[in-house]
């Protein structure tokens, strides 16, 4: 068991009472919700009577279902509009503050909250959404949960939960240019598999973790949910503290001298015990891109597509699968394989550096003949700093559209999705069968800059012959 | 599906049905019930929907379509089913399909939380004996068996394998505890007293009022 790491502090912080049966009731300090996961957790509180119990905990913006391109009410999709005028409906009377379209704050859920100040060190999160894992970035324990357990919150600001065992992942070296933290997290994944973090919270650690920025370590906790763990997170330190610094819910400057000696006291203690512990080597990892049908069916761009055969034996069954489904074959390379659509965006890989990366690539070419290409801003505030840096001008030029925010085609909620067999290149987290909006559609994650480069080319492409200096 | 039970209520010791299979490692909730069908503001009709795409892809040879399947209630999985988005209807579209357990080799995290919220054990066992149950469901119409908590048993007439609930869902399940709300909000003066304590609900300062308003 674990002893001394910041989830078993935070955990025993957080810890209201033990629950017959073994299960803990975990205070949360931040409840963000949104328009897919709340109508029915709304309506079982109305059945029994209940309020909300702390509405200045909570936190609502719309994000899933919302177009990209004309967001004027009512919405075309009158299912959508069902679902937003509902949210906008249990906010009011719940007193519960919604960011909305136009309001200048809404964005993906786990774009906002962090970008607002609101996730900080020490604190316990939960959202009805398996990607919350992303607050872990800031020294949170934060966690997706179902409908019921937003009920749960909504009623009693806790949950009944299982303790998670704790394993460390310990990075050295450093990302070599042209790589980036997608590329890591994927790599991470496809070595520990998507089942290899189930019962675990990953904790990612080691020399490696310093210089990597805020917006990296929430791309990697992010998926962290991929890999099987419902929670990951990066101990505060002083990268954590800068970005936090001035934000509009950060703690004020008269707070902020006892916020920061909190939150450092936070951190996993140097004689932690930890329940599992793996190494990688950030130096030795290339542009990776997933070819099959989970996040752990990826392979470094210079690679070979594996022989079933050669993977695990439970792997190689899901991988006969996943070459049906997509249409590939063993032996052959993924660079060179022909892309119709390339979305960048998500909560992944939505934030303004994820957007800067791209534009790097974009700047001063153009999207492939045929290909459709998006971005699509993971906030609003995202947007509003790319477009004063001239980001979207970059993308515009090059022939990609500039979207309005949400999650959009990651799970193809909206009107962005795939068509037929159609296949994507996509800086989201989800190559599921069906995942982007047709049954048959297909999708390879991958850095936004290599969607970026699979735009310009028509193809999957190694970043690094596109980036200037190559080397 | 099997309108005519009904959905799970207190308490939960035994399930008897039939069986139906899912055969395959690492089934996201996507595919058990994919996107477009969260566009709603209620679970009603989310049953007839569960695994659209693989149901239209398979046309009508799925086991959730096949004849002899109708009325089961006890779905046998393999690895790290329900894996992926936290979407609760999955569990919710299975159990209106009519599904009221699970047994498989292991669960996604949220997917397994899922299911305990409404009322559905998700019991583990070996590979062996999965195998084994697979095999068996497939093979024969045997349509009477029985998920016994008490004794942590799925059986037929014919034979007993063992399975395995951890402790914490198990006692929830027996005891009726497992729509937790309730029990939750029971504890509000230990919960008043958690949140008197953390720092970052009162501006970071020991003795200090709560702020009244975060948000």
């Amino acid at each position: 068991m674990s002893s001394g790491t910041l989830y078993d502090k935070i955990w025993d912080l957080h810890r209201v009472a033990d629950l017959p049966g073994g299960a803990t009731q975990l205070f949360i300090g931040l409840h963000l919700i949104h328009e897919v996961t709340s109508p029915q957790a709304f309506a079982g509180l109305q059945d029994k009577g209940l309020k909300v119990r702390c509405p200045n905990l909570t936190l609502a913006t719309v994000d899933h279902i919302v177009p990209t391109t004309d967001q004027t009410r009512p919405f075309v999709d009158p299912l959508a509009e069902e679902m937003l005028s509902t949210l906008e409906k249990n906010c009011a009377m719940h007193g519960i503050k919604l960011h909305g379209l136009g309001s200048g704050k809404q964005g993906i859920v786990h774009v906002i909250a962090p970008e607002l100040g609101l996730t900080q060190p020490g604190m316990t999160v939960a959202c009805g959404d398996s990607h919350t894992s992303t607050h872990g970035a800031f020294g949170a324990i934060a966690f997706g949960i179902g409908t019921s357990q937003v009920r749960d919150v909504l009623a009693s600001q806790s949950l009944s939960i299982s303790k998670l065992k704790v394993r460390r992942i310990c990075i050295t070296g450093q990302l070599r240019e042209g790589v980036f933290a997608k590329d890591l997290i994927l790599h991470i994944i496809r070595k520990l598999g998507v089942k290899g973090g189930v019962g675990y919270a990953y904790e990612f650690a080691g020399p490696a973790v310093d210089n990597l920025s805020m917006e990296e370590r929430m791309t990697i906790c992010n998926m962290a949910i991929e890999g099987g763990a419902r929670c990951g997170y990066f101990n505060p330190d002083e990268v954590t503290f800068q970005y936090l610094k001035g934000r509009l819910h950060s703690p004020n400057s008269e707070e902020w001298p006892r916020a920061i000696k909190w939150w450092g006291s936070l951190s996993s203690d140097r004689s932690s015990l930890f329940d599992d512990e793996v190494q990688f080597d950030a130096a030795k990892i290339s542009p990776t891109v997933t070819w099959g049908i989970t996040p752990g069916q990826s392979i470094s761009i210079d690679e070979n597509l594996p022989e079933p055969e050669s993977l695990e034996p439970s792997e190689s069954l899901i991988a006969k699968d996943a070459y049906k489904y997509m249409n590939l074959k063993p032996g052959k390379k993924i660079s060179g394989l022909p892309i119709d659509v390339c979305f960048i965006g998500s909560c992944t890989n939505g934030r303004l550096s994820d957007l800067q990366d791209a534009a790097k690539v974009a700047a001063g070419r153009k999207v492939a003949k045929g290909i459709k290409a998006f971005v699509v801003p993971g906030s609003e505030q995202v947007a509003k700093s790319a477009e004063a840096q001239g980001l979207d001008n970059i993308f515009r030029q090059a022939g990609f559209e500039w979207r309005a925010p949400g999650c959009s085609m990651c799970l193809a909620m909206n009107p962005d999705r795939l068509e037929g067999q159609q296949i994507s290149a996509s800086s989201s987290n989800r190559n599921f069968k069906g995942r982007q909006g047709s049954a048959k559609g297909r999708t390879l994650l991958m850095s936004p800059a290599m969607v970026a480069a699979a735009a310009i080319t028509g193809e999957v492409t190694d970043v690094r012959d596109l980036l200037p200096n190559n080397y | 599906m099997n309108q005519a039970l009904s959905f799970p209520k207190g308490i939960i010791s035994k399930i008897r049905g039939q069986c139906i299979v899912i055969q395959g490692n690492d089934i996201d909730t996507d595919r058990i019930i994919p996107a477009r069908f969260l566009k709603c503001v209620s679970f009603e009709s989310l049953g007839e929907n569960v695994f659209a795409d693989d149901r239209t892809e398979l046309k009508g040879s799925h086991s959730f379509d096949l004849e002899e399947n109708k009325g089961a209630s006890i779905l046998i999985v393999n690895q790290n089913f329900g894996c992926g988005s936290s979407r609760e209807h999955a569990p919710q579209a299975l159990m209106r399909w009519g599904i009221r357990a699970v047994i498989g080799q292991s669960f996604g995290e949220i997917f397994h939380g899922n299911c305990l919220a409404i009322g559905i054990p998700c019991a583990t066992a070996a590979a062996e004996v999965i195998s084994e149950l697979q095999k068996i469901v497939i093979m024969n119409q045997n349509k009477a068996w029985t998920l016994d908590l008490n004794k942590l048993l799925i059986s037929n007439d014919i034979k007993d394998w063992k399975v395995n609930i951890k402790a914490g869902p198990l006692e929830m399940l027996k005891t009726g505890h497992w729509d937790a709300t309730r029990r939750l909000m029971h504890n509000d003066k230990e919960l008043t007293r958690t949140m008197e304590s953390l720092p970052y609900l009162k501006g970071f300062n020991d003795g200090v009022k709560m702020k009244s308003n975060r948000i």
